[in-house]
This record gives structure tokens, C-alpha cells and sequence, in this order.
């Protein structure tokens, strides 16, 4: 399918006026993508992009491939149909948190455990958008907004820990402006066989403006970001001196110093168990402090339509095609006088 | 005393829920509906309400927690539009068979795909047979009254309503509002008395398996309770000008008295066609308006009384049922059916999906009603390229 350096980014943009406010994290996002289509070099007429309501769903109109522009939250059930009934295809889901963990929560965790080859993206903002500023099932507790003005009372998701209680098979996080980043997370959902799960911090300038600051400030980033990488000791810190430990299933922030570095925990996003991902994904619960970045699982599991198809296939070489006609014509059929 | 505000329909839909005291809101943010529950989350938040807001995650988990909360006994408002209605479908029919009578207010928005959050009012049309009451407001004045009206019937035959009001031209419309004093809504609308609130004293099941034995009878309630609802909507309308100072009918005629045409019409359009059968009345031309204020339960009576002996009428429908006609229409036939003195129907399906219908448009559909001999089933108005008229069969009319 890889055919080298066929496209430029130019090939994958449209004749669309790109509509999100000015200084967006969406723009970001959307060039890192459009980047990435160059590289991985798909045929643009096996890629569909698949988004349902939200500022990131207008993300379909400014893709130069097939998109389907669908309905609020239902964006991973109807891409599932596309995935399923055309193998061939890469199939791109883009939402915002509320398109995918409020109205749409529900569809997301039976696509991620059903392991359909589709790739999540979702634009974690921490609002909504385009309704203009109400707080989301990712917003922090308190949160002021129009719809909270005494304050948030939703405990928050955790869009990574709800993934790997999914049983999702690729969990990764990354950020909006980071874009060689974001490009390397791409490729990584990209190569990964089923559904990959991608969460994008990404600063909606408007109504939630610095919500990500702590990982993207000149001054927070290199303090707060855990580059999670595989194989490797988690430390961080400008001078990678704080790092991460796993003890009992929770995992803490500690000083290497204090510890040791033979404590400090190796990264395995191929463990067996989702349980040190987990822990990991607990550090932060929303990105306020200390947050890991980067893919915390990445494992193999059958893909749902090659199975599918396979039973089909079994079933064909056991019993032959079928013919629909003389199954209808065949014994229990009556006459009606 | 009452206060005159200049208001949008929306923020007038939000202070009919404050003014009837609705106690328990559950919404979900759609637009262009979402200025109602933020300012209801806000009137909340300060007190002015005294009321509690659940914030859901989806518009069926809305009508949901309605359900739930009127069935413990509190009176509930809701707000959505277009695909949030729909979504909210299988709970709609839920308050309905659990006679429960929330309110809601649909900000009536075109239905995807082909996206569009413009005036159309097919989104609440394809409700029609979920048994909610259904009154369609033309001005900011009915978006907050007519909820007021809706549960004061609601409450008595314990049927849900909602209160229709087109997107845009009437939601994010600023007019004067008579926002009317308290102390005469709470003499106009009595507390909330369900048959059977959540009681641990007297405790009963809901929802129960009823299979072939109960079922069709609780059906044959729902239907007789609509039908009561009718008179009753009568009744709680004058009542609303005794005690609020604007008489409500579930039918509005407007120079009908010698009209021989006859446009019917519903939502904020009609004030566009006020205008259209005044300036036509200027040429000389002898014709009336008909509004559609309540469409469940339907006029049907009333209709066939004031539409008999009438030359011609015409339908103005913001809405299409395909295979068939526009709403509205179908309904007034259906009226009209076996009545000796029947005039013919005619069908105009006008501004889908928002497209403006400007008095000069109604005109041009009045000008048309007056020369044209077949009414069709639907005749089309406005379509790109086309003359009104009903569809064509060749294709390259729309490529
Ligand atoms: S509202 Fe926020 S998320 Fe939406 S386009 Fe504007 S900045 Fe971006």
C-alpha cells in the first residue's frame, strides 16, 4: 500500500474555508494530520475520515479524502459499519470529549473492546465548543461555566484510564502543538493492527484558553510532561531527576535521588496486563501537575473484522456459498388456501 | 406588577419555566437552543429559580431524568431541538405512557445529513404520534406563555406537551415581553399534584409488564385523555386572559370573516402571512388567515367549521413527509374529510431548512392558490430554478 513520498501535505488539504477560531489548537492538529497523510503515503481514496457533531467534526470537511460528516456521538458505530463492510480502508474517527464520552460513550468503549480497525482521535478540550462554553465530561470539578456556574459537580473521565477499562488494545496521549509528537503518536496508531485510541490535548482558545498550560508553558512543560517510553525508565524533569515508581498497582511520582534509579519504573506498553498502563494513566487526572504523554498500551489482539470474515469463510468451506432461494423454498414452507 | 423585557425567544422560553415554577430542568446543550437551559442554569444558580439542574450527556438521558423526576412528584421542563428530539424519541413515548406531564420547549432546526441548524419544523412533526400535546408559538410573547398554558392542561389530564418556536427567526428573535408578575402565574397554574408520586408510604410499582391483558386499555386512556385535553385547552386559554391578560385558542383567524381564501399557517411564518393577507386585502383580494396554534390534539372541529364553504385554502408547510404531503396539510385534509362543504386543500411546502419565506413569497403562493385548478398532493415553493409546483419527475432538476 506504501508507495514512499507520492503526496505532500497540499494534497490532502481542500477547497473548504477552515472555520474554527482563530488560534484553535484544531489548526494544529489538522496539519499534523495532513502532514502525516503525506507520509504514510495511503491512497487518499482508501482513507475516510468519520466525525459527528463538535468543533473537531468539521475536522471531515477539510480533509481531501472520503469523510463523513455524522451525528453526535455516533461517529465510532458508523465507522465500525464502514470498517467492517470494507477491510481495505483506513478509517479515521476525529471527536471532541463530548462527542465521545457524553452522548457518545457508549459506542466508543464497544468499538475499542470490539478491536475494529478504526483510529480514534479525540480532541480533548475540556468543553464544548461550539455550543459556546459549557463544561464537559472531561472538565475539571468546579469548573465555572454557563452550565455550572456554582461549579462543576461531574467527577471527570479520565479519557485514557476509560480506554484501557475498554480494553482497548492502543492507548496513547499527546498534545496539540507538538507536532512531531502528535506525527510519531499518528504512525503509531497508524502501524497498530485495531482500534487505536489517541487522546489530543488541544486548547480551545475561546472558551477554555491555558486549560493545558501546565504541559505546554514555556516554564511547566519540561517539569510536568512524563514522556512515556517504551522499554524505558519513566523520569522527567528538566534534569530527569524525578521519575515514577509502581508499588501495589498505584503508581507515584518520586525523587530518583530518594529511590533509586533501579527502582523507578520500566515502560512495557506491551505488558500482558493493562494494569501498569492503568496506574500510569492515574497520575494525572487531568492535566493539572505531572502528566504522562506518549502510548501506554500497544498490544495484539485479533482484529473483529478479520475474525469476522474468517467465520464467514469457515462457514463457506464447510457448507458451500448458500443459495438464499432454495433456503426460503426449503422444508417448512406451507400454502396458505 | 408585570415587568416588559426585551427579550429572545429563547430567554423567553426560560422565564415561561421560571414563571411556572418548573422544579426540576434536565438539558443537554443543542443549538440553537442552548440559551434556554444556560440562562435556566443561571436563574438556578442565582436563586430566582428554585429548582434542581441536572446537566446530562445526551438529550435521551434528558428526557430521562424528567421522567424520573416527574414521576417522584416535580413538575419538569426540558429544551432540545431538531436531532436532540429525535434522540430523545423512545423516552418521549415513555412520559407519555407513564402519564407523566413534563413540559418541553423544541427549537424547531432541519434534520441531517445535509447539515443544517435552520428553521424547519419536520424535527417536531415527526413526533406527532408520540401523544404529547403540541402548540406552535409565533412570537417571544407565546414561546414564554404558551408553557405556562401547556402545563396548566398537561397537569390535568397528565399528558406531556411541547411548545414549538422556529429556530433562529423566533429563538434568537428580541421582542417586548410582557413577563407576567408571579403571584397571578401561581393563581393561573396550580402546584403540580401527580396521581402517584414516588411515595415510600404508598408504595407501587412503574412500568410493569401489562402484555395482552391491560395494555390496549391504557392505550384507549391516553387516546380519551387527548381528546379531553382539547376542551381543556379551550378553557385554560380564556382562563389566560382572565387572570393573565392574553385569551390563547388552539385556532387563530385573522380577516376570516368574509375571506374566500383561506392561508393556513403555524409559528413565527405567520406573521409574515399577516402581512401578505393585509396587503393582499389592499388589491382587493378576499382572503384570511387561519393559524395552527394547537396541532395535538387537532382543532378538527373547529377547523371544519370555520374552513366550510371557503373557496380555496392553502398550507403553508416548513416541513415535507415524503410519499405523501407536507404535514400540516395532510392533517387539514384529513379534517376536512366527508364535509359537504369542503374547499379543495392546497399543499405549498415553503422554507426548508430555513430558506426565508418573505411576505412577497406568500403572496406569490396566494397568486398561484387563485389561478391554479389541481392542488396535487404537494406543490413546492422556492425550489432552485423551479416555479411553484408540484415535483418533477426529470432528473436534472436538482443536479
Ligand atoms: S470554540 Fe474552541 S474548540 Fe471550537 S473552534 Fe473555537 S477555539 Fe476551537
Amino acid at each position: 500500500m506504501t508507495t514512499g513520498a507520492k503526496y505532500t501535505r497540499q494534497d490532502f488539504q481542500t477547497d473548504q474555508e477552515v472555520r474554527w477560531c482563530p488560534g484553535c489548537g484544531d489548526y494544529t492538529i489538522l496539519a499534523s494530520v495532513q502532514n502525516f497523510m503525506a507520509e504514510m503515503g495511503v491512497d487518499k481514496e482508501k482513507i475516510v475520515f468519520v466525525s459527528g457533531i463538535g468543533c473537531a467534526s468539521r475536522f471531515p470537511y477539510y480533509m481531501n479524502t472520503y469523510g463523513v460528516h455524522a451525528i453526535h456521538g455516533r461517529a465510532p458505530a458508523i465507522a465500525s459499519g464502514i470498517a467492517v463492510a470494507r477491510p481495505e480502508l483506513s478509517v479515521w474517527v476525529v471527536a471532541g470529549d463530548g462527542d465521545a464520552m457524553s452522548i457518545g460513550g457508549n459506542h466508543l468503549i464497544h468499538a475499542l473492546r470490539r478491536n475494529i480497525n478504526l483510529k480514534i482521535l479525540v480532541f480533548n478540550n475540556q468543553i464544548y465548543g461550539l455550543t459556546k462554553g459549557q463544561y464537559s465530561p472531561t472538565s475539571e470539578l468546579g469548573k465555572r461555566t454557563k452550565s455550572s456556574p456554582s461549579g462543576s459537580i461531574d467527577f471527570p473521565f479520565n479519557p485514557v484510564s476509560l480506554a484501557l477499562g475498554a480494553e482497548a488494545t492502543f492507548v496513547a496521549r499527546t498534545i496539540d502543538m507538538d507536532r512531531a509528537h502528535t506525527t510519531e503518536i499518528l504512525n503509531r496508531a497508524y502501524e497498530h493492527k485495531g482500534s487505536a485510541f489517541v487522546e489530543i490535548y488541544q486548547n480551545c482558545n475561546v472558551f477554555n484558553d491555558k486549560a493545558f498550560i501546565a504541559l505546554t508553558g514555556k516554564e511547566e512543560r519540561d517539569l510536568n510532561r512524563i514522556p512515556l517510553v517504551h522499554g524505558e525508565k519513566v523520569v522527567f524533569g528538566p534534569d530527569r531527576d524525578r521519575g515514577v515508581i509502581i508499588e501495589g498497582g498505584t503508581a507515584r511520582i518520586v525523587s530518583v535521588a530518594d529511590v533509586g534509579i533501579d527502582a523507578i519504573h520500566v515502560h512495557d506498553a506491551t505488558a500482558a496486563s493493562a494494569g501498569p498502563a492503568y496506574a500510569l494513566s492515574r497520575l494525572s487526572h487531568g492535566p493539572f501537575g505531572p502528566t504522562p504523554i506518549g502510548v501506554f498500551r500497544s498490544v495484539d489482539r485479533p482484529v473483529y473484522e478479520e475474525t469476522l470474515q474468517q467465520q464467514i469463510h469457515d462457514a463457506q468451506a464447510k457448507k458451500g456459498g448458500g443459495d438464499l432461494a432454495a433456503l426460503i423454498a426449503s422444508a417448512g414452507t406451507w400454502t396458505v388456501a | 406588577m408585570p415587568e416588559r423585557l426585551l427579550l429572545t425567544g429563547n430567554h423567553a422560553a426560560a422565564y415561561g419555566a421560571m414563571l411556572s415554577r418548573a422544579e426540576v430542568i434536565s438539558a443537554y446543550p443543542i443549538t440553537p437552543q442552548t440559551m434556554i437551559v444556560e440562562l435556566l442554569s443561571e436563574l438556578t444558580a442565582s436563586g430566582k429559580l428554585d429548582a434542581t439542574f441536572i446537566t446530562v450527556e445526551s438529550e435521551h438521558s434528558a428526557m430521562a431524568a424528567c421522567v424520573g423526576a416527574s414521576a417522584a412528584g416535580a413538575r419538569t421542563y426540558t429544551a432540545t431541538s431538531g436531532q436532540g428530539l429525535a434522540l430523545m424519541h423512545e423516552m418521549l413515548h415513555w412520559a407519555v405512557g407513564a402519564r407523566l406531564p413534563v413540559v418541553l420547549t423544541n427549537v424547531s432546526r432541519a434534520m441531517a445529513p445535509g447539515w443544517s441548524i435552520w428553521a424547519d419544523q419536520t424535527d417536531i412533526l415527526s413526533q406527532r404520534d408520540v401523544g404529547w400535546m403540541m402548540l406552535f408559538a409565533e412570537s417571544v410573547q407565546e414561546a414564554q406563555d404558551f408553557i405556562i398554558w401547556s402545563y396548566r392542561v398537561a397537569e390535568q389530564v397528565h399528558l406531556p406537551a411541547m411548545v414549538g418556536m422556529d429556530a433562529f427567526i423566533l429563538s434568537h428573535t428580541a421582542e417586548p415581553l410582557i413577563v407576567h408578575d408571579q403571584s397571578a402565574v401561581d393563581a393561573y397554574l396550580p402546584k403540580f399534584e401527580p396521581i402517584y408520586a414516588l411515595d415510600p408510604e404508598d408504595p407501587r410499582a412503574y412500568g410493569g409488564l401489562v402484555n395482552r391483558d391491560h395494555y390496549f386499555e391504557l392505550r384507549y386512556k391516553i387516546f380519551e385523555a387527548m381528546d379531553r385535553a382539547g376542551e381543556l385547552l379551550v378553557a385554560a386559554g380564556e382562563e389566560f386572559g382572565e387572570v393573565l391578560g392574553r385569551r390563547y385558542a388552539p385556532l387563530e383567524g385573522y380577516l376570516l370573516d368574509d375571506a374566500e381564501y383561506v392561508i393556513v399557517s403555524a409559528g413565527a411564518l405567520t406573521s409574515n402571512v399577516r402581512q401578505a393577507v393585509r396587503d393582499a386585502r389592499a388589491r382587493g383580494i378576499k382572503v384570511g388567515l387561519l393559524r395552527l396554534v394547537a396541532f395535538r390534539p387537532f382543532p378538527v372541529a373547529a377547523m371544519r367549521r370555520i374552513l366550510a364553504g371557503r373557496r380555496k385554502v392553502a398550507v403553508l408547510d416548513r416541513n415535507m413527509g415524503p410519499g405523501h404531503s407536507g404535514i400540516f396539510a395532510a392533517e387539514v385534509r384529513s379534517a376536512l374529510f366527508g364535509s359537504s362543504s369542503a374547499p379543495e386543500v392546497f399543499d405549498y411546502v415553503v422554507g426548508l431548512g430555513g430558506r426565508d419565506v418573505r411576505v412577497e413569497t406568500i403572496l406569490e403562493v396566494l397568486d398561484d392558490l387563485i389561478t391554479r385548478d389541481d392542488p396535487e398532493m404537494a406543490l413546492f415553493v422556492g425550489v432552485k430554478g423551479l416555479p411553484i409546483g408540484p415535483i418533477r419527475k426529470e432528473a436534472e432538476v436538482l443536479r
